[in-house]
């Protein structure tokens, strides 16, 4: 076993005992913990190192017009709804912004481009002339963070503070383009991508908080003669919080192929190659927006899943649940990108028909090869078991991805028929385009967790536990979505049934090795800094020691001097 | 006014003030609701400040002055009814949480229905006039939803003749009642009755906790406040522990249960009537569910015909963003649901003062089925708003995430209606033994009645699913009595195979305590698949009801969104019970879009018509007038960290920073 030593808290002298309860959850171990971590982690010299130490962009208002005279750039924000909000650490700290905004020069709007703004003085941090700028106040969490607000009123720039890497002004006035449109996105990109691991972290904080607790929190007799059931015990519990392990799971290793095929495009776009960028584009917003968006509702049903005691900030699920949320927002708006994802698969899809024929599926980028694959009718599962065979699932989501993808061209096509433009004829399309954005993602993290799974020969054990959590992944995906899949007669009822039958028999397999694959991911109890999810469980101690150092037992109560007996008073004086 | 929502308003088919009647209940209610609302709105006693700009001391600070402001004019105003204490307290304390609510909502009641005549003289006065603060303090840190588990003892001493109380454990240690870290002097804890050697459970005894003059805990007493929570931050939840705290043996609460002088005990007679406070509090949180829905809707929507982005068409002006179909299909289904539970919650509450009657009068046959509605609608309709709050949050972008929208705190305040007051899925549970209790009864041959009776027309040849494919596929998706039909087949359905699989898991496991957890999620499903048989049926039923015409056209409208949008989000279990075919889910996904154009000129009256004044909606973005940029940026700087333009944290730590460069 790992040695669990930097995983516990210091300072505790009241809990140098492991609780029972969770100390027989790793008595018998069947893989070893360690080992996935390093797994995790890319190999045991990163776990050792480890251990020591606004989203559519042309609809901003925001110019920047050139003027040859001076060589400068006069940036501007027209309206008051051009003014920019919520920029992080903008409020009071920042001196310098970078600003997104409308080129203009030669005479013609040339898109967005970033510019380097001087927004405070250097010598005493004041706001310099023409600036606006402050903090736009109190919000759900985040609150460590100055989000701010700048209004810019004909601020002038030199002309090197564009940034000029895909594009220049020269100095009379020129407008040069090197490279596509595109590429200025590229930035945007590289932010979804690096937020990711930060918001996968915090689903798995939430399910190590949520599952560890859930084995020390006793609840009914399950029978009649013994004590009260660990809460872990209970099928409901299972079904809450064992399918976001999954998804934690799930997600950790589709952000390692992200990334890797993002180092692989990213030296291309580097030397002007931008093939792989629309691919890349498409893989980075729809991994954005499922990540997001599943972490955010994974995080808050870990939270309702500890009952009362995830409502207490003690229990460190509710600022996971309000720092995870602001990401569906941030960094382009869900919706939005899933939208620019079903755009990217209704145009490969299109570009295949065009070109039918046996080279289609190799001019496909990768991850949407499927569009093309032949086209399989009926699911061949015939029991149960079948529905554990990775092959089998992987195929599911491609064919319900695939048929979704047909709906949105035949649906845009009928409309373009009876005389709907192509732009109203998307956005009278847009709800079949979310359905078949999301299967496509979902399809995709489902092929990334196989693929990992793949390369785990040499781990029997680790590959066991993990490709459990692979198929409670791809099944409870099924399971929630069965519209889908038996939408067309892919899935039959009766399989339905076989698929359900195999999920609540993997919640007991799984709810076995549930504590060890929470450690694996190898939090320290003061990065958790949570009361219910600290590594010797030792919960009800600690929240109780927690609660007596809050500032309301420490500091006075002055509300009763100033009201409280003021208005016993009044009542005695009465009677 | 903005002249986007002017033309908004302008353009609905119906008035919002016939529709504000409805849910009011009649234009009396409106009328008198509206009156009471004014006296708070004109009084500069209860003007306050931003919320979002106080600390947490601070905000406990204001709710205590207000609470104690209240009680002072509401007897002034001669406010007395239920109802109008709740519109006055809705308004009045303004998205606060009052510390002292839980003497007028569990103290109160607790003393008046287990209290004897003379417990009553003695504490009923002072309790009402606030000299007594009261709590209920009955969840353990440890012990909740599962009452049997509390581990608090009262021992009886003859002696003495005082109960000995007792926390023997950290996990007994009293954890989460609001008031009782701060504010309340006196609480009712419930524990252990031990008598005579022997433990007889539950009884409820009234704990003097601090010292009247002083404030201060008495001796044998600790308690304290436990911590920053998600919401509540103006409310003292707190912890209660007590060593051999002794109190006289008149303390305990003895209308049903009795300790005699001599330590001998005597049974109550009946102890059915210990549901009626959970029944009425869970029917309350229906109430609550379709409130705080209403408010986050009325927020979302008018924002989103505000706010202008993108463009549909190149060149167009950037439309409001309530005109993009993903924006109606988040937000309409959203409203129909607010809607929905408008009318479930209206039911509910009559349901219960008729029962009630009834109950006053001896007869308790209704009180079972009651209980199992009202677990389960507790649960189904709040799971269901707070996830709606949080989708209507999110519709808004980045701005409803800042305090400015009024959503964070909408939600945080609301979604620990999931968890307290019972747990969501122990209640689906509940309810679940319930449907299968019907479903057996009418196996052995006896007819069900009430929201069940459906379970009657399940033939015991159709229990197989396989064979319910039978059942005649006869959906109108334009009519709100055939989905309504079809909403009762699929609750059938689960309800059929969920017992069908206990049964099975009962053979092979021999035990029915395991057989029970292993089916609980089917179990759960089929509670779920019939609260939603409800909603749909009551919504339907309450469109019968309604008299002028353009209100009933948009409110069937709403209707038939909300049954369609159900059936397009559980497609699966419609399509594998056949009571749907797979042509006709295209066609609900059809329609489904249809309704959303037809709703789009409605929506912003159709949140008119909830007649939430700006101060309770709290937010920014969901103004009357529209107003939301220019007051977003007035809002803004009036945080604290705007008090000076340059903080001093920048000459502590950026400046000296910057000297070494």
């Amino acid at each position: 076993m790992g040695s669990p030593v930097h995983r516990v808290s210091m300072g505790d002298t009241w809990s140098r005992q492991v609780h029972p309860d969770i100390e027989s959850e790793r008595y018998k171990q069947s893989f070893d913990v360690e080992r996935l971590t390093n797994i995790l982690d890319g190999g045991a010299q990163n776990t050792a190192l480890r251990r020591k130490v606004g989203t559519y962009l042309p609809g901003l208002e925001t110019e920047a017009t050139y003027d040859a005279a001076t060589q400068e750039f006069v940036v501007h924000s027209p309206t008051m709804t051009a003014t920019k909000w919520w920029p992080g650490d903008l409020g009071q700290s920042a001196t310098h912004a970078l600003v997104q905004a409308q080129l203009i020069c030669s005479g013609a709007r040339q898109g967005m481009h970033a510019f380097i703004v001087p927004i405070r003085s250097l010598q005493d941090h004041s706001p310099l002339p023409g600036i606006t700028v402050g903090n736009i106040g109190p919000k759900m969490d985040l609150n460590h963070i100055d989000n701010g607000f700048l209004r810019l009123d004909h601020v002038r720039v030199p002309r090197e503070n564009m940034l000029s890497r895909f594009a220049q002004v020269l100095p009379d006035g020129t407008y040069i383009k090197l490279g596509t449109a595109q590429s200025n996105y590229l930035s945007m990109v590289v932010m979804r991508v690096e937020m990711l691991s930060d918001v996968i972290c915090t689903l798995q904080k939430a399910c190590v908080i949520a599952i560890r607790y859930s084995v020390i929190r006793r609840q009914s007799r399950l029978r009649p003669s013994e004590p009260e059931a660990k809460i872990l015990d209970h099928q409901t519990q299972q079904q809450k919080l064992l399918p976001q392990l999954a998804t934690a799971y799930a997600f950790h290793f589709l952000a390692r192929s992200l990334l890797e095929f993002f180092h692989r495009s990213h030296d291309a776009i580097l030397d002007r190659d931008f093939s792989l960028l629309p691919e890349l584009h498409a893989l980075g917003a729809g991994t954005k927006a499922m990540v997001s968006d599943f972490c955010t509702h994974g995080a808050e049903l870990c939270r309702r899943a500890c009952g009362g005691h995830g409502y207490s900030k003690l229990s460190g699920l509710p600022s996971l649940v309000t720092k995870v949320t602001a990401s569906c927002t941030f960094e382009g708006e869900n919706t939005v990108l899933y939208l620019q994802v079903a755009r990217f698969l209704v145009k490969s899809y299109q570009q295949a028909q065009a070109s039918s024929g046996p080279t289609s599926q190799r001019s496909l980028p990768q991850s949407v090869a499927y569009l093309t694959a032949p086209y399989l009718a009926k699911c061949p599962a015939q029991r149960a078991a079948d529905f554990l065979h990775p092959e089998l699932y992987t195929k599911a989501w491609a064919h319900v991805a695939a048929r979704l993808t047909k709906d949105s061209v035949h649906h845009i096509q009928i409309l373009m028929r009876s005389g709907a433009d192509e732009h109203e004829a998307w956005n009278r399309t847009t709800v079949i385009h979310l359905q078949a954005a999301k299967a496509h993602c979902y399809y995709v993290a489902v092929k990334s967790f196989t693929e990992a799974l793949e390369k785990l020969e040499s781990e029997p054990a680790v590959q066991q536990a993990l490709k459990r959590l692979c198929d409670l992944y791809a099944l409870h995906g099924i399971l929630t979505n069965a519209g889908d899949f038996l939408h067309d007669g892919f899935l039959s009822g009766a399989q339905i049934d076989m698929a359900r039958t195999a999920y609540l028999d993997l919640l007991l397999l799984v709810r076995k090795d549930a504590i060890l694959l929470t450690d694996a991911f190898d939090f320290t109890d003061q990065s958790l800094n949570s009361a219910l999810g600290c590594y010797d469980g030792n919960v009800y101690e600690r929240l109780f020691h927690w609660a007596q150092e809050s500032p309301s037992n420490t500091q006075g109560n002055p509300a009763y001097e100033k009201y409280i007996r003021p208005l016993l008073q009044s009542w005695k004086s009465k009677l | 006014m903005n002249p986007d929502l002017r033309r908004e308003r302008a353009a609905a088919s119906f008035n919002p003030e016939l529709l504000t009647h409805i849910l009011d209940g009649s234009a009396e209610n409106t009328r008198r609701r509206r009156e009471i609302e004014n006296l708070i709105l004109q009084d500069p006693d209860f003007q306050h400040e931003d919320l979002n700009f106080l600390t947490r001391s601070q905000r406990y600070e204001v709710a205590v002055r207000k609470s104690a402001n209240m009680v002072k004019k509401m007897r002034e105003f001669g406010i007395a009814d239920p109802d109008e204490i709740m519109w006055f307290k809705k308004l009045h304390l303004v998205n606060f949480v009052e510390p002292v609510s839980l003497n007028y909502s569990m103290f109160i009641p607790t003393l008046l229905n287990q209290g004897t005549t003379a417990q009553q003289e003695k504490w009923l006065h002072s309790s009402k006039g606030l000299q007594i603060i009261g709590t209920y303090a009955q969840t353990e840190m440890g012990h909740g939803t599962h009452l049997r588990g509390l581990e608090t003892t009262a021992t009886y001493d003859p002696e003495t003749q005082e109960f000995i109380l007792n926390t023997p454990t950290v996990t007994s240690i009293k954890w989460w009642p609001g008031g009782l870290g701060k504010t309340s002097n006196h609480a009712i804890v419930l524990a252990q009755l031990i008598t005579r050697g022997k433990c007889y459970g539950l009884h409820a005894f009234i704990v003097p906790i601090r010292e009247i003059g002083t404030h201060k805990p008495l001796p044998g007493i600790t308690v304290g406040d436990i911590g920053p929570k998600f919401g509540y931050d103006e409310m003292d939840n707190g912890y209660l522990k007590m060593d051999s705290y002794r109190i006289p043996r008149e303390n305990m609460l003895m209308k049903y249960a009795q300790v005699k002088p001599d330590g001998t005990y005597v049974k109550p007679v009946s102890n059915k009537l210990t549901y009626g406070t959970m029944v009425f509090v869970r029917s309350f949180l229906v109430g609550e569910a379709a409130r705080s829905l209403s408010k986050a809707c009325t927020i979302a929507i008018r924002y989103s015909a505000v706010r202008h982005q993108s463009e549909i068409k190149p060149g167009e002006s950037e439309p409001q963003i309530l005109d993009f179909q993903t924006q109606q299909y988040k937000l309409f289904p959203l409203l129909a649901t607010a809607y929905a539970f408008q009318f479930v919650g209206a039911y509910i509450k009559e349901t219960y003062l008729r029962i009630n009657e009834g109950i006053g009068q001896g007869d308790l046959s209704e009180l079972p089925e009651l209980h199992a509605l009202t677990a389960g609608l507790k649960a189904f309709t709040t799971w269901t708003s707070s996830a709606a709050i949080e989708a209507c949050r999110m519709a808004c972008g980045g701005h409803g995430y800042s305090h400015c929208s009024g959503l964070p705190n909408i939600y945080v305040t609301f979604t620990p209606a999931c968890t307290f007051e019972g747990e969501n899925t122990v209640m689906m549970l509940q309810t679940a033994r319930f449907l299968l209790k019907s479903y057996d009864q009418v196996h052995s041959g006896k007819l069900v009645c009430g929201m069940v009776s459906y379970l009657n027309d399940l033939p015991s040849q159709r229990i197989q699913p396989q064979q319910v494919a039978v059942w005649p596929t006869v959906v109108d998706i334009n009519s709100p009595d055939s989905l309504t039909e079809a909403y009762k087949l699929r609750a059938a359905r689960l309800v059929a195979i969920a017992a069908k699989n206990l049964q099975t898991e009962v053979v092979h496991r021999k035990s029915k305590e395991v057989a029970w957890n292993l089916t609980s999620v089917d179990l759960v499903r089929a509670s779920e698949a019939h609260c939603h048989y409800v909603v749909v049926k009551l919504f339907t039923e309450k469109l019968l009801k309604i008299q002028d015409k353009s209100v009933q056209a948009v409110l069937r409208n709403l209707c038939l969104l909300y049954s369609l949008y159900g059936i397009s989000q559980n497609a699966g279990d419609f399509l594998q019970g056949s009571i749907m075919t797979e042509s006709q889910i295209t066609q609900v996904n059809q329609r489904i879009k249809e309704l959303l154009t037809a709703i789009r000129p409605e929506a912003v009256a159709l949140v008119d018509a909830f007649d939430f004044q700006d101060v309770t909606l709290g937010s920014v973005l969901g103004r009357y007038d529209g107003n939301v940029y220019e007051n977003l940026f007035e809002w803004a700087k009036k945080s604290p960290l705007n008090k000076t333009e340059v903080h001093e944290s920048y000459y502590k730590h950026l400046k000296p920073l910057q000297s070494k460069l």
